[in-house]
Protein backbone atom coordinates (compact mmCIF):
# COMPACT_ATOMS: atom_id res chain seq x y z
CA UNK A 1 0.00 0.00 0.00
CA UNK A 2 1.24 3.37 -1.30
CA UNK A 3 -1.39 5.67 -1.32
CA UNK A 4 -4.06 5.86 1.90
CA UNK A 5 -6.38 8.34 2.02
CA UNK A 6 -9.12 8.92 5.49
CA UNK A 7 -11.69 10.86 4.88
CA UNK A 8 -12.92 12.64 8.09
CA UNK A 9 -11.10 14.74 10.01
CA UNK A 10 -12.10 14.44 13.41
CA UNK A 11 -11.50 11.79 16.22
CA UNK A 12 -11.73 8.77 14.36
CA UNK A 13 -10.28 10.26 11.14
CA UNK A 14 -7.11 11.37 13.45
CA UNK A 15 -6.42 8.22 15.50
CA UNK A 16 -6.33 6.30 11.74
CA UNK A 17 -3.96 8.71 10.49
CA UNK A 18 -1.86 8.49 13.44
CA UNK A 19 -1.95 4.29 14.23
CA UNK A 20 -1.26 4.42 9.81
CA UNK A 21 1.90 6.23 10.67
CA UNK A 22 2.55 4.81 13.97
CA UNK A 23 2.82 1.07 12.50
CA UNK A 24 5.33 1.99 10.15
CA UNK A 25 3.03 3.11 6.96
CA UNK A 26 5.50 5.61 5.00
CA UNK A 27 3.33 6.14 2.03
CA UNK A 28 1.19 8.97 1.08
CA UNK A 29 -1.31 9.48 3.75
CA UNK A 30 -4.30 12.01 2.48
CA UNK A 31 -6.73 13.38 5.22
CA UNK A 32 -9.64 14.77 3.96
CA UNK A 33 -11.96 16.67 6.21
CA UNK A 34 -15.04 19.24 5.39
CA UNK A 35 -14.39 21.39 8.07
CA UNK A 36 -12.12 24.61 7.82
CA UNK A 37 -10.18 23.32 11.05
CA UNK A 38 -7.96 21.12 12.51
CA UNK A 39 -9.06 17.96 14.45
CA UNK A 40 -11.08 18.99 17.04
CA UNK A 41 -13.14 17.31 20.04
CA UNK A 42 -16.71 17.68 20.39
CA UNK A 43 -17.69 16.37 23.52
CA UNK A 44 -17.10 20.05 25.25
CA UNK A 45 -19.16 21.63 22.44
CA UNK A 46 -21.95 20.91 25.28
CA UNK A 47 -20.03 21.71 28.42
CA UNK A 48 -17.05 23.52 28.96
CA UNK A 49 -17.14 25.52 25.64
CA UNK A 50 -21.04 26.30 25.90
CA UNK A 51 -20.50 27.58 29.23
CA UNK A 52 -17.61 29.40 28.26
CA UNK A 53 -15.06 27.88 30.60
CA UNK A 54 -12.92 26.67 28.11
CA UNK A 55 -12.39 28.79 24.70
CA UNK A 56 -12.49 27.04 21.25
CA UNK A 57 -8.20 26.56 21.17
CA UNK A 58 -8.74 24.32 24.39
CA UNK A 59 -10.38 21.57 21.74
CA UNK A 60 -7.75 20.71 19.52
CA UNK A 61 -6.98 17.42 19.77
CA UNK A 62 -3.52 17.91 18.78
CA UNK A 63 -0.79 20.21 18.94
CA UNK A 64 0.19 21.35 15.39
CA UNK A 65 3.70 20.07 15.76
CA UNK A 66 2.09 16.83 16.56
CA UNK A 67 0.00 17.08 13.22
CA UNK A 68 2.61 18.38 11.44
CA UNK A 69 4.78 15.08 12.04
CA UNK A 70 2.11 12.91 10.82
CA UNK A 71 2.97 14.34 7.08
CA UNK A 72 -0.21 14.28 5.87
CA UNK A 73 -1.52 15.46 2.49
CA UNK A 74 -4.29 17.68 4.13
CA UNK A 75 -7.04 18.42 2.22
CA UNK A 76 -9.17 20.53 5.02
CA UNK A 77 -12.46 22.81 4.16
CA UNK A 78 -12.78 20.20 1.42
CA UNK A 79 -15.43 17.80 1.28
CA UNK A 80 -15.73 14.49 -0.44
CA UNK A 81 -18.42 14.20 -3.10
CA UNK A 82 -18.18 10.31 -4.54
CA UNK A 83 -16.30 7.25 -4.55
CA UNK A 84 -15.46 5.07 -7.30
CA UNK A 85 -14.87 1.65 -5.55
CA UNK A 86 -13.51 -0.31 -9.07
CA UNK A 87 -11.17 2.90 -9.83
CA UNK A 88 -10.24 3.55 -6.31
CA UNK A 89 -10.80 7.11 -6.35
CA UNK A 90 -12.39 9.21 -4.15
CA UNK A 91 -13.56 12.44 -5.74
CA UNK A 92 -13.73 15.61 -3.94
CA UNK A 93 -15.76 18.78 -3.97
CA UNK A 94 -12.99 21.27 -5.54
CA UNK A 95 -12.65 18.81 -8.98
CA UNK A 96 -10.13 16.75 -7.94
CA UNK A 97 -9.40 13.51 -7.74
CA UNK A 98 -7.42 11.20 -5.23
CA UNK A 99 -6.98 7.56 -6.08
CA UNK A 100 -6.26 5.09 -3.44
CA UNK A 101 -4.98 1.65 -2.78
CA UNK A 102 -6.68 1.79 0.70
CA UNK A 103 -9.45 3.92 2.09
CA UNK A 104 -11.06 4.69 5.60
CA UNK A 105 -14.23 6.32 5.96
CA UNK A 106 -14.86 8.32 8.86
CA UNK A 107 -17.05 11.06 8.18
CA UNK A 108 -19.43 10.99 11.17
CA UNK A 109 -22.86 11.73 11.28
CA UNK A 110 -25.02 15.92 11.48
CA UNK A 111 -27.74 16.77 13.59
CA UNK A 112 -31.21 15.75 12.44
CA UNK A 113 -33.67 18.37 11.88
CA UNK A 114 -37.12 18.61 12.31
CA UNK A 115 -39.71 20.15 9.93
CA UNK A 116 -39.56 23.77 9.64
CA UNK A 117 -36.21 23.56 9.62
CA UNK A 118 -35.44 26.59 12.29
CA UNK A 119 -33.48 26.67 15.61
CA UNK A 120 -30.06 25.69 16.57
CA UNK A 121 -28.51 22.05 16.40
CA UNK A 122 -25.28 21.46 18.33
CA UNK A 123 -22.82 19.35 16.34
CA UNK A 124 -20.03 21.52 14.95
CA UNK A 125 -18.15 24.33 16.50
CA UNK A 126 -19.75 26.80 14.66
CA UNK A 127 -23.13 25.46 16.12
CA UNK A 128 -21.73 25.56 19.73
CA UNK A 129 -20.24 29.01 19.29
CA UNK A 130 -23.40 30.60 17.63
CA UNK A 131 -25.91 28.77 20.69
CA UNK A 132 -23.68 30.33 23.47
CA UNK A 133 -23.65 34.06 22.24
CA UNK A 134 -27.41 33.64 22.35
CA UNK A 135 -27.73 32.11 26.30
CA UNK A 136 -27.45 34.18 29.04
CA UNK A 137 -29.45 35.07 32.40
CA UNK A 138 -33.34 35.69 31.62
CA UNK A 139 -33.30 33.87 27.92
CA UNK A 140 -35.52 31.39 27.59
CA UNK A 141 -33.92 28.32 26.28
CA UNK A 142 -36.38 25.33 24.51
CA UNK A 143 -34.82 22.29 23.97
CA UNK A 144 -36.42 20.09 21.50
CA UNK A 145 -35.40 16.16 22.80
CA UNK A 146 -34.09 15.35 26.32
CA UNK A 147 -31.69 12.35 25.40
CA UNK A 148 -27.92 12.95 26.42
CA UNK A 149 -27.50 15.97 24.17
CA UNK A 150 -30.37 17.68 24.96
CA UNK A 151 -30.38 17.47 28.67
CA UNK A 152 -26.61 18.74 28.54
CA UNK A 153 -27.10 21.81 26.98
CA UNK A 154 -30.21 22.38 29.31
CA UNK A 155 -27.70 22.01 32.07
CA UNK A 156 -25.62 24.44 31.28
CA UNK A 157 -27.80 26.89 29.37
CA UNK A 158 -29.59 26.83 33.55
CA UNK A 159 -26.12 27.21 34.81
CA UNK A 160 -25.82 30.39 32.66
CA UNK A 161 -29.02 31.94 34.31
CA UNK A 162 -31.51 31.23 31.44
CA UNK A 163 -35.12 29.81 32.02
CA UNK A 164 -34.84 26.50 29.60
CA UNK A 165 -37.99 24.26 28.72
CA UNK A 166 -37.64 20.27 27.18
CA UNK A 167 -39.80 18.66 25.34
CA UNK A 168 -39.72 15.06 25.06
CA UNK A 169 -41.65 12.85 22.82
CA UNK A 170 -41.22 9.59 25.49
CA UNK A 171 -43.00 10.06 28.55
CA UNK A 172 -39.30 9.10 30.64
CA UNK A 173 -36.32 10.68 28.80
CA UNK A 174 -33.98 8.12 27.82
CA UNK A 175 -35.65 5.29 28.90
CA UNK A 176 -35.10 3.46 25.93
CA UNK A 177 -31.55 3.28 26.51
CA UNK A 178 -31.21 3.21 30.06
CA UNK A 179 -34.51 1.87 31.47
CA UNK A 180 -37.44 3.71 33.02
CA UNK A 181 -35.99 4.01 36.98
CA UNK A 182 -32.48 5.33 36.05
CA UNK A 183 -34.44 7.37 33.35
CA UNK A 184 -36.87 9.13 36.26
CA UNK A 185 -33.81 9.84 37.78
CA UNK A 186 -31.70 11.40 35.75
CA UNK A 187 -35.56 13.95 34.72
CA UNK A 188 -35.36 14.56 38.42
CA UNK A 189 -32.08 16.67 38.08
CA UNK A 190 -34.02 19.02 35.91
CA UNK A 191 -37.00 19.67 37.93
CA UNK A 192 -34.39 20.14 40.96
CA UNK A 193 -33.59 23.50 39.55
CA UNK A 194 -36.83 24.51 38.12
CA UNK A 195 -36.19 23.24 34.31
CA UNK A 196 -39.45 22.99 32.97
CA UNK A 197 -39.54 19.42 31.31
CA UNK A 198 -42.91 18.63 29.52
CA UNK A 199 -43.13 15.17 28.75
CA UNK A 200 -45.03 12.78 26.17
CA UNK A 201 -45.14 15.73 23.72
CA UNK A 202 -44.35 15.84 19.67
CA UNK A 203 -42.54 18.87 18.20
CA UNK A 204 -44.12 19.31 14.77
CA UNK A 205 -42.39 21.81 13.07
CA UNK A 206 -39.74 24.02 14.40
CA UNK A 207 -39.16 28.08 13.86
CA UNK A 208 -36.30 30.11 15.35
CA UNK A 209 -38.66 31.78 18.04
CA UNK A 210 -41.50 29.27 18.59
CA UNK A 211 -41.99 26.04 18.18
CA UNK A 212 -45.54 23.92 17.51
CA UNK A 213 -46.43 20.78 19.21
CA UNK A 214 -48.93 17.99 17.79
CA UNK A 215 -51.98 19.24 19.38
CA UNK A 216 -51.32 22.93 17.60
CA UNK A 217 -50.09 24.71 20.72
CA UNK A 218 -47.09 27.14 20.13
CA UNK A 219 -44.44 26.87 22.52
CA UNK A 220 -42.56 30.37 22.24
CA UNK A 221 -38.77 30.95 23.13
CA UNK A 222 -36.02 33.41 22.52
CA UNK A 223 -33.89 30.52 21.51
CA UNK A 224 -34.15 26.78 20.25
CA UNK A 225 -32.38 24.13 20.09
CA UNK A 226 -33.10 20.93 18.72
CA UNK A 227 -31.46 17.73 19.88
CA UNK A 228 -32.97 14.97 18.44
CA UNK A 229 -30.35 12.75 17.40
CA UNK A 230 -28.42 12.30 13.97
CA UNK A 231 -27.91 11.23 10.75
CA UNK A 232 -25.31 9.28 9.46
CA UNK A 233 -23.13 11.12 6.83
CA UNK A 234 -23.28 8.93 3.80
CA UNK A 235 -24.76 11.05 1.39
CA UNK A 236 -21.31 11.22 -0.33
CA UNK A 237 -21.03 7.21 -0.56
CA UNK A 238 -24.18 6.83 -2.40
CA UNK A 239 -23.94 5.10 -6.03
CA UNK A 240 -20.73 3.86 -5.26
CA UNK A 241 -21.53 0.39 -4.24
CA UNK A 242 -20.91 0.96 -0.67
CA UNK A 243 -23.59 -1.22 1.48
CA UNK A 244 -25.31 1.82 3.42
CA UNK A 245 -27.76 1.75 5.80
CA UNK A 246 -28.34 3.93 9.03
CA UNK A 247 -24.29 3.94 8.24
CA UNK A 248 -21.42 2.45 6.18
CA UNK A 249 -21.96 -1.55 6.78
CA UNK A 250 -18.83 -3.11 8.08
CA UNK A 251 -17.99 -6.60 8.63
CA UNK A 252 -16.63 -7.44 12.39
CA UNK A 253 -12.98 -5.99 11.07
CA UNK A 254 -14.71 -2.45 10.34
CA UNK A 255 -14.27 -3.96 6.85
CA UNK A 256 -16.78 -2.54 4.27
CA UNK A 257 -15.21 -3.59 0.53
CA UNK A 258 -12.32 -4.64 -0.35
CA UNK A 259 -9.92 -1.90 1.05
CA UNK A 260 -12.31 0.18 2.36
CA UNK A 261 -12.94 -0.01 5.83
CA UNK A 262 -14.96 2.63 8.17
CA UNK A 263 -14.86 4.02 12.02
CA UNK A 264 -16.56 6.36 14.42
CA UNK A 265 -20.10 7.49 14.28
CA UNK A 266 -20.70 6.64 10.66
CA UNK A 267 -19.87 2.80 11.04
CA UNK A 268 -22.09 0.30 11.77
CA UNK A 269 -20.26 -3.05 12.19
CA UNK A 270 -20.86 -6.67 14.03
CA UNK A 271 -19.55 -6.27 17.50
CA UNK A 272 -18.85 -10.24 17.93
CA UNK A 273 -18.45 -10.05 22.01
CA UNK A 274 -21.90 -8.71 22.17
CA UNK A 275 -23.10 -11.05 19.00
CA UNK A 276 -25.15 -8.14 17.05
CA UNK A 277 -24.13 -5.19 14.72
CA UNK A 278 -23.89 -2.19 16.29
CA UNK A 279 -23.42 1.24 15.29
CA UNK A 280 -22.31 4.03 18.55
CA UNK A 281 -21.72 7.51 19.03
CA UNK A 282 -19.63 7.70 21.49
CA UNK A 283 -16.37 9.23 21.99
CA UNK A 284 -13.81 6.63 22.94
CA UNK A 285 -15.20 4.37 20.30
CA UNK A 286 -14.16 6.98 17.60
CA UNK A 287 -10.73 6.66 18.76
CA UNK A 288 -10.37 3.31 19.46
CA UNK A 289 -12.48 1.88 16.25
CA UNK A 290 -9.92 4.20 14.07
CA UNK A 291 -7.01 2.67 15.43
CA UNK A 292 -8.77 -0.97 14.83
CA UNK A 293 -9.52 0.46 11.38
CA UNK A 294 -5.84 1.42 10.23
CA UNK A 295 -3.92 -1.55 11.97
CA UNK A 296 -6.43 -4.20 9.90
CA UNK A 297 -5.99 -1.75 6.56
CA UNK A 298 -2.32 -2.17 7.23
CA UNK A 299 -1.69 -5.88 8.35
CA UNK A 300 -4.85 -7.58 6.64
CA UNK A 301 -3.11 -11.08 7.35
CA UNK A 302 -3.07 -10.69 10.77
CA UNK A 303 -6.35 -9.05 11.22
CA UNK A 304 -8.69 -8.43 14.29
CA UNK A 305 -11.79 -8.49 14.79
CA UNK A 306 -13.37 -5.20 16.64
CA UNK A 307 -14.97 -6.01 19.86
CA UNK A 308 -14.90 -3.42 22.41
CA UNK A 309 -17.32 -3.10 25.16
CA UNK A 310 -18.19 0.55 24.22
CA UNK A 311 -17.98 3.69 26.66
CA UNK A 312 -19.95 6.58 27.03
CA UNK A 313 -20.02 9.52 29.92
CA UNK A 314 -22.20 12.96 30.25
CA UNK A 315 -22.01 15.36 32.59
CA UNK A 316 -25.54 17.11 33.06
CA UNK A 317 -25.42 19.56 36.40
CA UNK A 318 -23.52 18.37 39.22
CA UNK A 319 -23.80 14.26 37.77
CA UNK A 320 -20.96 12.52 35.86
CA UNK A 321 -22.83 9.67 34.30
CA UNK A 322 -20.91 6.60 33.00
CA UNK A 323 -21.81 4.04 30.97
CA UNK A 324 -20.22 0.38 29.69
CA UNK A 325 -21.37 -1.54 27.38
CA UNK A 326 -24.60 -2.13 25.24
CA UNK A 327 -27.37 -0.88 27.22
CA UNK A 328 -30.06 -0.37 24.24
CA UNK A 329 -33.04 -3.42 24.29
CA UNK A 330 -31.71 -4.76 27.45
CA UNK A 331 -33.96 -7.59 29.41
CA UNK A 332 -33.64 -6.44 32.40
CA UNK A 333 -31.78 -3.23 34.62
CA UNK A 334 -31.37 -3.31 38.36
CA UNK A 335 -29.47 -1.23 40.63
CA UNK A 336 -26.41 -3.33 41.74
CA UNK A 337 -24.35 -0.93 43.93
CA UNK A 338 -24.90 2.20 46.09
CA UNK A 339 -28.57 4.05 45.62
CA UNK A 340 -30.59 5.44 42.71
CA UNK A 341 -32.32 8.32 45.66
CA UNK A 342 -28.62 9.12 46.55
CA UNK A 343 -27.35 9.56 42.97
CA UNK A 344 -24.68 7.16 43.72
CA UNK A 345 -25.11 4.26 42.24
CA UNK A 346 -24.08 1.15 39.71
CA UNK A 347 -27.27 -0.29 37.18
CA UNK A 348 -25.93 -3.62 35.78
CA UNK A 349 -28.10 -4.39 32.46
CA UNK A 350 -28.96 -7.83 31.44
CA UNK A 351 -29.63 -8.90 28.02
CA UNK A 352 -30.04 -12.73 27.77
CA UNK A 353 -28.25 -14.38 30.51
CA UNK A 354 -25.68 -12.18 30.00
CA UNK A 355 -24.36 -8.64 31.70
CA UNK A 356 -24.15 -6.56 28.92
CA UNK A 357 -24.25 -3.05 30.56
CA UNK A 358 -23.52 -1.01 33.32
CA UNK A 359 -24.48 2.76 34.70
CA UNK A 360 -22.86 4.56 37.01
CA UNK A 361 -23.34 7.83 38.51
CA UNK A 362 -21.04 8.88 41.47
CA UNK A 363 -18.71 5.84 41.95
CA UNK A 364 -15.61 5.26 42.70
CA UNK A 365 -13.82 4.81 39.43
CA UNK A 366 -12.36 0.93 40.56
CA UNK A 367 -16.01 0.07 41.25
CA UNK A 368 -16.80 1.16 37.35
CA UNK A 369 -14.00 -0.50 36.20
CA UNK A 370 -15.09 -3.96 37.89
CA UNK A 371 -18.30 -3.95 35.51
CA UNK A 372 -16.31 -2.86 32.80
CA UNK A 373 -14.49 -6.33 33.08
CA UNK A 374 -17.31 -8.32 34.03
CA UNK A 375 -18.81 -6.99 30.51
CA UNK A 376 -16.08 -7.71 28.46
CA UNK A 377 -15.50 -11.48 29.95
CA UNK A 378 -19.23 -11.97 28.81
CA UNK A 379 -19.94 -12.38 32.75
CA UNK A 380 -23.02 -14.34 33.46
CA UNK A 381 -25.85 -12.54 35.20
CA UNK A 382 -26.61 -14.73 38.05
CA UNK A 383 -22.83 -14.74 38.72
CA UNK A 384 -22.52 -11.10 38.97
CA UNK A 385 -25.30 -9.44 39.34
CA UNK A 386 -27.86 -11.58 40.27
CA UNK A 387 -27.37 -12.17 43.66
CA UNK A 388 -26.24 -8.68 44.52
CA UNK A 389 -29.57 -7.19 43.75
CA UNK A 390 -30.88 -6.02 46.76
CA UNK B 1 10.09 8.53 27.89
CA UNK B 2 7.97 11.67 29.51
CA UNK B 3 4.83 11.74 30.04
CA UNK B 4 2.31 14.90 30.43
CA UNK B 5 -0.90 14.70 31.88
CA UNK B 6 -2.94 17.47 31.61
CA UNK B 7 -5.86 16.61 34.40
CA UNK B 8 -8.73 19.75 34.28
CA UNK B 9 -8.79 18.12 30.77
CA UNK B 10 -9.75 14.66 32.36
CA UNK B 11 -13.03 13.19 31.68
CA UNK B 12 -12.18 10.33 34.41
CA UNK B 13 -13.27 7.33 31.67
CA UNK B 14 -10.42 5.26 33.05
CA UNK B 15 -9.52 4.59 29.74
CA UNK B 16 -5.64 5.64 30.36
CA UNK B 17 -5.51 2.93 33.29
CA UNK B 18 -7.17 0.26 31.10
CA UNK B 19 -3.97 1.05 28.82
CA UNK B 20 -1.43 1.75 31.26
CA UNK B 21 -2.61 0.38 34.32
CA UNK B 22 1.43 0.64 35.44
CA UNK B 23 1.73 4.26 34.08
CA UNK B 24 -2.17 5.82 35.33
CA UNK B 25 -4.25 5.56 37.85
CA UNK B 26 -7.82 7.01 39.08
CA UNK B 27 -7.88 9.24 42.23
CA UNK B 28 -11.66 9.04 43.94
CA UNK B 29 -13.28 11.33 41.66
CA UNK B 30 -11.90 9.74 38.48
CA UNK B 31 -9.57 12.15 37.68
CA UNK B 32 -5.81 10.71 36.62
CA UNK B 33 -2.94 10.62 38.04
CA UNK B 34 0.77 9.95 36.59
CA UNK B 35 2.14 6.87 38.80
CA UNK B 36 5.19 7.96 37.09
CA UNK B 37 6.46 10.54 35.05
CA UNK B 38 9.25 9.05 33.30
CA UNK B 39 8.19 5.39 32.78
CA UNK B 40 10.26 2.89 31.56
CA UNK B 41 10.51 1.75 27.52
CA UNK B 42 8.99 -1.28 27.66
CA UNK B 43 5.64 0.66 28.37
CA UNK B 44 6.24 2.96 25.27
CA UNK B 45 3.69 0.26 23.50
CA UNK B 46 0.94 0.99 26.32
CA UNK B 47 1.48 4.72 27.04
CA UNK B 48 0.60 5.31 23.41
CA UNK B 49 -2.12 3.31 23.51
CA UNK B 50 -3.52 5.78 26.29
CA UNK B 51 -2.60 8.71 24.26
CA UNK B 52 -4.77 7.98 21.24
CA UNK B 53 -8.04 6.29 23.60
CA UNK B 54 -7.79 9.39 25.67
CA UNK B 55 -11.43 10.73 24.77
CA UNK B 56 -9.86 14.29 26.44
CA UNK B 57 -6.96 14.56 24.63
CA UNK B 58 -5.53 15.22 28.15
CA UNK B 59 -2.27 12.95 27.33
CA UNK B 60 0.83 14.20 25.84
CA UNK B 61 4.21 11.44 24.91
CA UNK B 62 6.64 14.89 25.01
CA UNK B 63 9.48 12.36 24.55
CA UNK B 64 9.77 8.88 23.73
C1 LIG C 1 -22.15 18.29 21.48
C2 LIG C 1 -21.65 16.89 21.57
C3 LIG C 1 -21.38 16.32 22.82
C4 LIG C 1 -20.90 15.03 22.91
N1 LIG C 1 -20.65 14.51 24.15
C5 LIG C 1 -20.17 13.25 24.26
C6 LIG C 1 -19.89 12.70 25.53
O1 LIG C 1 -20.07 13.34 26.56
N2 LIG C 1 -19.40 11.45 25.60
C7 LIG C 1 -19.17 10.70 24.48
O2 LIG C 1 -18.72 9.55 24.59
N3 LIG C 1 -19.44 11.18 23.24
C8 LIG C 1 -19.93 12.44 23.11
N4 LIG C 1 -20.20 12.96 21.86
C9 LIG C 1 -19.98 12.11 20.67
C10 LIG C 1 -18.56 12.21 20.12
O3 LIG C 1 -18.18 13.53 20.00
C11 LIG C 1 -18.49 11.51 18.78
O4 LIG C 1 -18.70 10.14 19.01
C12 LIG C 1 -17.18 11.70 18.04
O5 LIG C 1 -16.96 13.04 17.74
C13 LIG C 1 -17.17 10.88 16.76
O6 LIG C 1 -16.02 11.13 16.03
P1 LIG C 1 -15.96 10.82 14.48
O7 LIG C 1 -14.57 11.18 14.06
O8 LIG C 1 -16.46 9.47 14.21
O9 LIG C 1 -17.04 11.76 13.79
P2 LIG C 1 -17.14 13.34 13.75
O10 LIG C 1 -16.60 13.94 14.99
O11 LIG C 1 -18.54 13.65 13.36
O12 LIG C 1 -16.17 13.74 12.57
C14 LIG C 1 -16.45 13.51 11.22
C15 LIG C 1 -15.86 14.62 10.39
O13 LIG C 1 -16.02 14.30 9.02
C16 LIG C 1 -16.51 15.43 8.35
N5 LIG C 1 -17.21 15.03 7.12
C17 LIG C 1 -18.49 14.61 6.98
N6 LIG C 1 -18.78 14.34 5.67
C18 LIG C 1 -17.65 14.60 4.98
C19 LIG C 1 -17.30 14.53 3.60
N7 LIG C 1 -18.18 14.10 2.68
N8 LIG C 1 -16.04 14.88 3.23
C20 LIG C 1 -15.15 15.30 4.16
N9 LIG C 1 -15.42 15.39 5.47
C21 LIG C 1 -16.65 15.04 5.89
C22 LIG C 1 -17.40 16.08 9.36
O14 LIG C 1 -17.69 17.43 9.05
C23 LIG C 1 -16.55 15.94 10.61
O15 LIG C 1 -15.62 16.97 10.69
C24 LIG C 1 -20.69 14.26 21.74
C25 LIG C 1 -20.98 14.82 20.48
C26 LIG C 1 -21.45 16.12 20.38
C27 LIG C 1 -21.76 16.71 19.04
S1 LIG D 1 -8.08 8.38 29.50
FE1 LIG D 1 -7.91 10.61 29.57
S2 LIG D 1 -9.91 11.29 30.27
FE2 LIG D 1 -9.81 9.11 30.72
S3 LIG D 1 -9.09 9.03 32.84
FE3 LIG D 1 -7.28 8.89 31.52
S4 LIG D 1 -6.59 11.02 31.30
FE4 LIG D 1 -8.67 11.10 32.10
Amino acid sequence: MNRAVVVGACAAGLAAAETLRREGYDGTLTLIGDEPHPPYDRPPLSKQLLASDWEADRLVLRAADDIAALDLDLRLGTAATGLDLAGRVVRLADGSRVPYDGLIVATGVRARRLPGGGGHVLRTLSDALALRERLGPGRHLVVVGAGFLGAEAAAVAWRLGARVTLLEPAPVPLAHAVGEEVGRMLSRAHLDRGVELRTGVTVTEVGDRAVRLADGEVVEADEVLVAVGSLPNTEWLADSGLAVGDGVVCDAYLEAAEGVYAAGDVARWHNPLFGTAMRVEHRTNAAEQGMAAARNLLRPEGRKPFAPVPYFWSDQYDMKVQAYGFLRGHDEVAVVEGDLAERRFVAAYRTGARVTGALAVGMPPKVIRLWRRSIASRASWDEVAGHRVT
Amino acid sequence: MKVELEADKCVASGQCVVAAMEVFDQDDDGIAVLLAERPGAEHLDSVREAVAVCPAAAIRLVEK
